[in-house]
């Protein structure tokens, strides 16, 4: 069955939860057991409607405070398709999260409250989910109860949000919009006799139609070598597999494949996937490769296409999304994680920082701090092997290590 | 059609009605993004740690762990030893079972037991109706860990399971005192996993994370992979106590003289501690009617645990200790 992961984006109280709550309820993918667990705490609150934020915070800190702290996943199933959704909290200081869920997703829910329309943490939102590339971003414009079901109320956000999408850097980017209420249920899974003048489809009806591909879709193909099988045993006597996942492209049996960083080249001889060998390995398939000579290949070789190589560089600029307490400070080290290497690296400049409204660039104090996104010139002490993150997802993401405290410190994506 | 999973075996390998065959040409792959995704976790984890082992308890989820893992190094054999941490409290199904599919695969077996734990006085066990040795575990695991070095230890724990385990991330750094701190999560950014670790740290990796209960049912079901007969529908003696239904035959689980027995056909959902699972009333006695059943099932597979019930925040409270 298709997986579809979806990041959701909304500000406090804007109904974040009890819109992903409405799409279990409405989808029967909360269990008696589990309703019975909401109407329980729901009661102890002394609340007079159902909480479904309940079933979404998992964490004792959250339900206390009644806010999402941390990404959850959260699965729901319709006979059409398998969906996993990432709940990131929307507070300013949590871009951090925002930019991990959206990082694994292939769609985005940006949730906008009626009254207020466009807020500036929509423009975090909606710069978030096109520097991440995320293909099919729907906005979704909640307690349209609370306007009277007013067609100029959405037609007037409806603009405002096209007027920030004149900056989009993804020309590609699919942006839809749905006016709901997730309280009422209008237009969630259900369509409502409340705003006839709203014709589309509703936010589950948009979500099946939506295709579930590979989120590193696009883009050349590159296969990373995670490890090298080597059996030993009597049958296998002499096999050397190279397995890894394809990323991008897919490889077929014959391709004449370079590896990098040795330049050597081959052909591919089998591709396997357990105990069957096929003739073309799709992207987003786990394999085990075999070429037809007998070359030394160890974990962080890439192999690709012989006429589609990447740049090879000691040096390369990004846009990074800092995520550690640490401020970040040029001229320190890091490990650069990108594709199946670790690589020791130098900062050497911090040249923008995004403003803090996510309205433009403005000139680096020297300092990239927790949730901020500038742009950084990276020194690495051997080369890499990579695309623009634009050409290729998964070649042009990288994370940084901290060489003391080993944290995640930030993500970047490669100019 | 139904098969009866008696006769199968976990060598069973990729069914041939699997693989379409064009002509003149080899088949063309059809897998899932779930297990790719899982197969990827687990060659991470042969290459970024030094000493990983596979936490297998027996249920549905560790065998499923087993089969990926098989998948990810083939033909090689599967590159760390599997570890069960024994509460003493198994059914007998699932410890035969254990002991032929090690000897199937070839591969290192550790078995820790709590009641050795127990018996050091490190722990006490639990006295009373609900008595369980389910949080007694963690320290008999924690032990193992240290007493071996393991760096990495895999897991069949899923998001979909319990809402703590929902903020669980792939790769979960824990600190010398085998506790997860919740706050303080690594990020974890497209599929790259950071698995850089201070020495005494250890990490626990979840490769089925994403995966729902009925996914792994489905995965159970394609790829033909046997399983203990108590998951599927069977005569058994029980009693009912708070809407649960317990096993009256096992000693281990504690029966008040007014909790009348009676035989039903039942089976299991999930294969913890006798103690503390109990059974559904069910006559789904082949894979596919299982499958059929959990996908119109109204309860939730933890709602047969009664260590989750103890309260809202039971599971996170485990899992801050030490627990999976």
């Amino acid at each position: 069955m298709e997986v579809l992961k979806i990041a959701t984006a909304g500000s406090v109280d804007d109904g974040k939860s009890t819109l992903i709550g409405r799409l279990l309820y409405d989808t029967k993918s909360l269990t008696d057991d589990k309703l019975e667990a909401i109407k329980k705490s729901s009661e102890q609150r002394g609340y007079d409607y159902l909480d479904f934020s309940l079933a979404t915070d998992g964490l004792v800190a959250e339900r206390e405070q009644g806010i999402t702290i941390d990404v959850a996943h959260i699965y729901f199933s319709t006979p059409n398709k398998s969906y996993i959704i990432a709940d990131t909290p929307g507070h300013v200081e949590y871009t951090r999260n925002m930019v991990t869920g959206a990082s694994t997703s292939q769609a985005a829910i940006i949730l906008i409250d009626a009254r207020k329309g466009v807020i500036e943490q929509t423009y975090r939102h909606f710069f978030i989910n096109n520097l991440l590339r995320i293909k099919n971003v729907i906005v979704a414009v909640n307690k349209m109860d609370l306007v009277d079901y007013s067609e100029a109320a959405f037609e007037a956000i409806k603009r405002d949000f096209e007027a920030l999408n004149l900056k989009s850097t993804y020309a590609e980017q699919r942006v839809s919009y749905i006016p709901v209420s997730a309280l009422n249920g209008d237009n969630v899974a259900a369509k409502t006799d409340a705003m006839p003048w709203y014709n589309g489809d509703t936010l589950l009806e948009h979500l099946e139609h939506l295709e579930a591909a590979d989120v590193y879709e696009g883009g050349q193909v590159r296969f990373p070598i995670q490890t090298v099988i080597r059996p030993k045993t009597e049958e296998y006597h002499d096999f050397r597999g190279y397995a890894g996942k394809v990323y991008g492209g897919s490889l077929q049996v014959g391709d004449s494949v370079t590896v990098l960083p040795s330049l050597t080249q081959s052909r591919i001889k089998e591709i396997y996937f357990f105990d069957q060998t096929y003739q073309e390995a799709v992207a987003g398939s786990s394999v085990n490769i075999t070429l037809e000579d007998d070359i030394n290949i160890a974990r962080g070789d890439m192999l690709v296409k012989t006429d589609e190589l990447p740049k090879i560089e000691k040096e390369i600029r990004a846009t990074v999304c800092w995520m550690d307490n640490k401020q970040l400070q040029p001229g320190t080290k890091y490990i650069v994680q990108h594709s199946t290497n670790k690589v020791l690296s130098k900062i050497d400049t911090i040249e923008s920082v995004m403003t803090t409204d996510f309205s433009g660039q403005i000139e680096a104090n020297g300092k990239l701090a927790l949730n901020e996104i500038g742009e950084v010139r990276i020194k690495l002490s051997k080369p890499i092997y990579y695309d623009a993150y634009k050409d290729n997802k998964y070649n042009g993401a990288f994370i940084l290590l901290d060489a003391h405290t080993n944290a995640t410190a930030a993500v970047g994506f490669i100019n | 059609m139904d098969y009866i999973p008696k006769k199968m075996s976990v060598n069973t390998l990729t069914p041939e009605w699997e693989t379409e065959t064009r002509q003149d040409a080899l088949p063309i792959l059809r897998t899932n993004a779930l297990e790719n995704e899982a197969i990827y976790i687990m060659r991470e984890v042969a290459s970024q740690f030094e000493k990983p082992v596979l936490l297998f308890s027996g249920g549905k989820d560790s065998i499923t762990l087993v089969r990926l893992a098989q998948k990810a190094f083939y033909p090689a054999k599967i590159p760390f030893p599997l570890m069960h941490i024994d509460t003493g409290h198994n059914f007998p199904e699932t410890m035969a079972f254990r002991d032929k599919l090690v000897e199937e695969l070839g591969v290192e077996l550790i078995v820790r037991k709590v009641q050795d734990s127990i018996d050091q006085g490190k722990v006490v066990e639990e006295t009373g109706k609900y008595a369980s040795r389910n949080s007694l575990q963690t320290t008999t695991l924690l032990d193992a860990i240290e007493e071996f070095k393991f760096d990495a230890c895999i897991g069949g724990a899923r998001r979909d399971e319990e809402k703590a385990r929902a903020k669980e991330r792939i790769f979960s750094v824990r600190d010398d005192f085998g506790q997860w701190d919740e706050k303080n999560q690594r990020p974890e950014l497209f599929d790259m996993l950071n698995g850089n670790i201070e020495i005494g740290q250890n990490v626990r990796v979840f490769p089925i994370s994403n995966w729902t209960e009925l996914d792994v049912w489905s995965y159970i079901q394609k790829e033909r992979i046997e399983i203990p007969s108590i998951y599927f529908a069977h005569p058994r003696n029980i009693f009912v106590r708070d809407g649960l239904i317990w096993s009256a035959a096992d000693a281990v689980v504690f029966r008040a003289e007014d909790e009348p027995v009676e035989e039903r056909m039942v089976r299991f959902r999930t294969v913890g501690d006798m103690s503390c699972t109990a059974a559904v009333l069910s006559y789904a006695d082949t894979i596919d009617k299982v499958v059929a059943e959990i996908r119109a099932s109204k309860i939730s597979e933890r709602g047969a645990r009664i260590d989750d019930k103890r309260s809202e925040a039971a599971m996170e409270k485990r899992k801050q200790q030490g627990y999976f």
